[in-house]
């Protein structure tokens, strides 16, 4: 699905992004981790095309991604969540999902139809599905760090996306809304059969759910593989992961 | 849900009986709001909705005032023609100053707007065969009125108008028109796409926002109307001169639709009925109009940021929330 091939991006003089690969096989859950400054959040830039990495390569659906714009992106099918909570902060709830509609479908360019009611249905079904369907008259500005950040999944799945990347996703969250939130994200996966790729500092969090751990230490791939792999690597026990899970 | 009252089709009928009501100086500042009302709320395309502040509204202002004025005084095209005219070559050099600003954002993207302006401004001002140089344009012909005065022997209630009155039913016609225009394009999905942008541009490429190309049609469309509007000011004005294009007449564009509030849609039409009914009265006490106009500004901007139409907005909830708990 995803393909990531040696990859470098460097920032004045300092490497943040050191030769980077690795793969997402389609269907899977995949996880990026790695202490903070790793390079994980370029490292998504780069895939997203936010960035445009020094040398290296982007793969996605065999078509070679690297540098486009990230509304052209968006189209084939990449979507992504970001780490601080980026949504549209004076539009209602349902306005920021009904914006992402108009947009995928192509009718961004429509002048003169009223808005109010154009895919009325698949917004608040969607809404629904992030549990947010109680609060769509609601200004998103004002909601919760927890909602925002469902209504921050909502937005990146109005794109019917094939692949979504989430930075994060629990950042900020307390530990009850962490659960939640991860099995919220997990079940979407499952029931649209998503694939799925994202960072997170949880360790919990990442053990329990992905079934492919990319492990990142100053812009460098450390470890690759499944939990068990990464876990018993005594490069990853070393720099990274410590006496945590001795 | 109730259908609300079409305050804007009232606000539109009440409009016309101004010359039969008042006096022709209140027909003549009736004009001018309007006209300025639609420069507003051209203006409002863009800062209101897509976010991008321009320093530079009145370039288009004034390529419309030109465009019309040199067709019908020059050429002696028929109006039909040159009002039309107007928008669209407005909306041209719209699009060609906007593909550079939309590559710049923010205080640049301004910046930018101010310099194309200044450009526009500087060869009107110089390019004496054409344009008339610093002397203007002065004498620009009404539209033919003929048809309707033939029109009043047949109607009653047609005839017995000035030109300058039918001039001011003409431009209530066509501001109607395009106020209609505006008010369908941001209540379209284009104008939600372009609330997006103003709210997160980054975050709006991401759900596949062409955030460039979107502001773009921002700009030209804003760009036409103010020509529009433009067309309508040179004649009204009886002659097209340079300062319709000058920096001090963007700024004033800008002042209006902040005092009006860039929130609401009528908001900055409202803006231009009161900094211009204030500009009349309080001129007429003193010489310091500027700085009481700042004071004004001043005293808004910390009370209602969300300028004259927000503080109506805001009073008017207070009101209906006090009359609900008396109940």
């Amino acid at each position: 699905m995803l393909e990531v091939r040696d990859v470098r991006k460097s920032f004045g003089g300092f490497q943040a992004v050191d030769g980077v690969s690795f793969t997402v096989p389609t269907g899977s859950i995949s996880a990026i981790i790695g202490p903070n400054g790793a390079g994980k959040t370029t490292l998504f830039n780069l895939i997203t095309g936010h960035v445009k990495p020094d040398t290296g390569r982007v793969v996605f659906k065999k078509r070679d991604v690297t540098g486009i714009a990230p509304h052209d992106l968006c189209r084939i099918g990449m979507g992504r969540s970001f780490q601080r909570t980026n949504i549209f902060p004076r539009l209602t709830v349902y306005e920021n999902i009904q914006a992402a509609y108009l947009s995928h479908r192509g009718r961004g360019w429509n002048l003169f139809t009223p808005v109010d009611r154009l895919y009325r249905e698949e917004s608040l079904a969607l809404l629904d599905a992030v549990g947010l369907l109680d609060k769509a008259g609601e200004v998103s500005g004002f909601l919760s760090h927890g909602n925002q950040k469902q209504l921050e999944l909502g937005l990146a799945l109005a794109l019917e996306p094939e692949i979504l990347l989430l930075d994060e996703p629990t950042a900020g969250m307390s530990a009850t809304e962490t659960r939640e939130s991860i099995r919220l994200i997990e079940g979407i996966a499952r029931e649209r059969s998503l694939t799925l790729l994202f960072t997170e500092h949880d360790m919990e969090v990442v053990f329990s759910i992905a079934q492919r751990i990319t492990v990142l230490h100053q812009g460098r791939v450390i470890a690759d593989g499944t939990p068990d792999e990464v876990r018993r690597d005594p490069e990853v026990r070393r720099v990274y992961l410590g006496d945590a899970l001795r | 849900m109730t259908r609300r009252a079409p305050w804007g089709l009232l606000v539109l009928a009440a409009l016309f009986f101004v010359p039969a009501a008042g006096s022709r100086y209140y027909t003549f500042l009736a004009n001018d709001v309007v006209i300025w009302a639609l420069f507003a709320t051209s203006l409002n395309l863009l800062v209101g909705y897509a976010g991008l502040v321009s320093f530079g509204h009145a370039a288009y202002f004034g390529i419309g005032a030109y465009t019309t004025g040199l067709l019908m005084k020059k050429l002696g095209v028929s109006f039909l023609l040159a009002f039309p005219a107007a928008g669209l070559v407005a909306g041209l050099f719209a699009l060609v100053f906007g593909f550079f600003c939309v590559r710049l954002t923010k205080i640049y993207f301004a910046m930018l707007t101010l310099a194309f302006a200044q450009i526009v401004w500087a060869i009107c001002f110089k390019w004496n065969e054409v344009t008339g140089g610093e002397q203007g344009m002065p004498e620009i012909p009404y539209p033919d009125f003929g048809w309707l005065e033939r029109l009043a022997a047949v109607v009653p209630f047609l005839g017995g108008y000035r030109t300058s009155e039918y001039y001011y039913f003409l431009t209530l016609l066509l501001v109607g028109v395009c106020f209609w225009l505006l008010r369908r394009i941001v209540g379209s999905p284009f104008g939600r796409i372009l609330t997006t942008i103003r709210e997160n541009p980054e975050r709006a490429e991401f759900i596949g926002v062409n955030v460039r190309r979107y502001e773009l049609a921002a700009f030209v469309l804003a760009g036409a109307f103010a020509g529009l509007a433009g067309g309508l000011f040179g004649i009204f004005n009886r002659g097209v001169f340079p300062d319709f294009a000058y920096w001090t007449k963007s700024s004033e564009v800008l002042i209006m639709t902040l005092l009006g509030g860039m929130g609401a849609f009528f908001g900055p039409a409202l803006g231009a009925l009161v900094l211009l009914w204030l500009n009349q009265q309080i001129v007429s006490y003193t010489q310091y109009w500027p700085l009481i106009l700042g004071i004004i500004l001043i005293a808004l901007l910390f009370v209602f940021p969300g300028g004259l139409a927000g503080a109506v907005a805001l009073i008017g909830r207070h009101l209906f929330r006090k009359k609900r708990a008396h109940a």
